[in-house]
């Protein structure tokens, strides 16, 4: 029960962020601000963990190849493959819900306990479009970072085959140019823009909506994490389901 | 004015608010007085809107409050000025930006226009070189500064204080309280202030509201307050030695 209206909140929050616009001058420089704490701010550790993520798939990749009869260039088709299907979209998409997922709720929670949100409010402001839309805004640029993920996955693919020697230069780059299918990557920005939108308003809802004090911010961001996570996983296998089968 | 009928306030269960009316002129100082938990934020917030109460009405000048849209509510609100019991400052600005922020979002002003006015009203709240700062960076007196500015830089026609003096010393308590006075006055906007203080009794007092346990105890001026016999209200103003002089030696004036 306390689950279903969870979800109609949730729902309403979202059609009210949408609502009464704050004026643009303003808001335009908090889609800013936004932008370079979401995005910006996360490029560092994304970069860091695609390189060596990438690297670590080749080399298992390379390790269970070991049938002589099987290509080498394998190993690059098959890093390809698991970076841009699953590990850039999702994989990241999680790391994401603990990094941006927690700056959200905490720093929203923050602003509901010191009852700054009330000061919004009481000013005729609607708080809901005023804290939520630009992070929605500032979010629909996560398709740059997944493909940035993308490319230094397979980069950091590269480098781990080539330097431990478990396939030559032109091997790797013949099997991450095989069998491509484009609507694979099509698949992969549909998941990264819906994941998007979660990573925006899940957070959001958890900081909007809780009550209590500074406890209660640190157990929302915890609660925050863990339903970005699992949203994420379950639409990852619906969208899977419906777009690749 | 602002009238209030019979509002009933619970927190799961537990009644705070149990059936207050009355009412707020324009013009005037309106105080709400009592003990700690004694309900006074409750029935400030409830007075806005920001908590739902089981029962009763609150009307804005003939507008029955919860009887509005939610954009009514927007319009109305963009009129309201408050300071928070704990100022309720963004955090993210400085203390200029704080100020100057209702003007950046509810008029067409020039940023040169918004920063004179900026300046005007932290000069009148005794602050003239903490524009740079950011909240945390303040001491508590100086926020609750910042967050009356904030409340009356667009001339609201409706000014709600909660405690807007309370952890500040005796002399800028009487300057903050002598500045909502003359405001109130100037523009002729109706004023409620949450108060425990009782120099703010004396020095402002037109119209106080003595709340006990949820319920309206007594109301009155500042000029009655120390002539009534209220048994609640007696024993709430004279607690203090001070007071108790005080009511001495105004009962030996009068004889
Ligand atoms: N959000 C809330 N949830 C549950 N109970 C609350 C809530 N807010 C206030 N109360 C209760 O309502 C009562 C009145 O609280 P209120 O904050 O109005 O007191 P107050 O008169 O403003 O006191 P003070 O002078 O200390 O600020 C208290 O008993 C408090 O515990
Ligand atoms: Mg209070």
């Amino acid at each position: 029960m306390i689950y279903l209206q969870n979800i109609g909140t949730y729902f309403l929050m979202i059609v009210e962020m949408f609502r009464k616009p704050t004026k643009w001058c303003a808001m335009r420089q908090l889609i800013l601000k936004d932008m370079d704490d979401l995005i910006i701010g996360s490029l560092g550790i994304v970069a860091f963990i695609s390189f060596f993520v990438g690297g670590v798939v080749t080399i298992q990749t390379a390790l269970n190849l070991d049938n002589p009869f099987l290509p080498k260039s394998l190993i690059g088709f098959a890093t390809r493959q698991s970076i841009i299907l699953e590990f850039a979209p999702t994989f990241i998409s999680i790391i994401m819900a603990g990094k941006v997922g927690s700056f959200i709720t905490s720093s929203i929670g923050t602003m509901r306990v010191t009852e700054q949100i009330d000061a919004l409010e009481v000013m005729g402001i609607n708080s809901l479009n005023y804290l939520v839309f630009p992070k929605f805004i500032a979010l629909t640029l996560y398709p740059f970072v997944i493909s940035i993920a993308m490319f230094l996955g397979i980069y950091g693919g590269l480098i781990a085959c080539v330097y431990g020697g478990f396939a030559t230069l032109e091997e790797y780059i013949t099997g991450i140019q095989s069998e491509f299918t484009p609507f694979h990557v099509t698949y992969a920005f549909i998941k990264t823009f819906v994941f998007a939108f979660i990573l925006a308003t899940i957070p959001s809802y958890h900081g909007f909506y809780m009550k209590g004090g500074a406890l209660e911010v640190g157990k929302a961001s915890t609660a925050s994490f863990v339903w970005t996570s699992v949203v994420i996983i379950l639409l990852n296998y619906i969208l899977t389901q419906m777009l690749l089968s | 004015m602002i009238d209030v009928k019979n509002i009933h306030k619970s927190f799961s269960g537990v009644e705070v608010l149990k059936g207050i009316s009355t009412t707020f002129e324009k013009g005037k100082t309106n105080l709400i007085i009592g003990q700690s938990g004694s309900g006074k934020t409750v029935f400030m917030k409830c007075l806005l809107g920001l908590f739902d109460y089981e029962e009763g009405t609150i009307s804005y000048d003939g507008k029955i409050f919860s009887n509005l849209t939610e954009d009514e509510k927007r319009n109305l609100r963009a009129e309201i000025g408050m300071v928070f019991q704990g100022s309720a400052l963004f955090d993210s600005m400085t203390i200029a930006e704080n100020v100057m922020f209702p003007l950046k979002m509810f008029t067409k002003q020039s940023k040169s226009e918004m920063e004179d006015r900026v300046d005007f009203v932290l000069k009148r709240v005794n602050l003239i070189d903490a524009h740079n700062k950011m909240p945390s960076e303040a001491s508590g007196g100086m926020q609750k500064r910042v967050a009356i500015a904030r409340a009356i830089v667009n001339k609201p026609k409706y000014l709600f204080c909660d405690e807007p003096n309370s952890g500040l010393d005796p002399k800028t308590a009487i300057i903050i309280d002598n500045l909502i006075q003359e405001i109130t006055d100037e523009y002729q906007i109706i004023t409620v202030i949450n108060s425990h203080d009782m120099n703010s009794v004396m020095e402002i007092g037109e119209k106080i509201v003595f709340l006990k346990d949820g319920l309206k105890a007594w109301e009155g001026s500042k000029d009655n307050i120390f002539k009534t016999d209220n048994k609640a209200v007696t024993d709430f103003v004279y607690s203090s030695e001070l007071m108790k002089k005080v009511r001495q030696m105004y009962i030996e004036e009068k004889k």
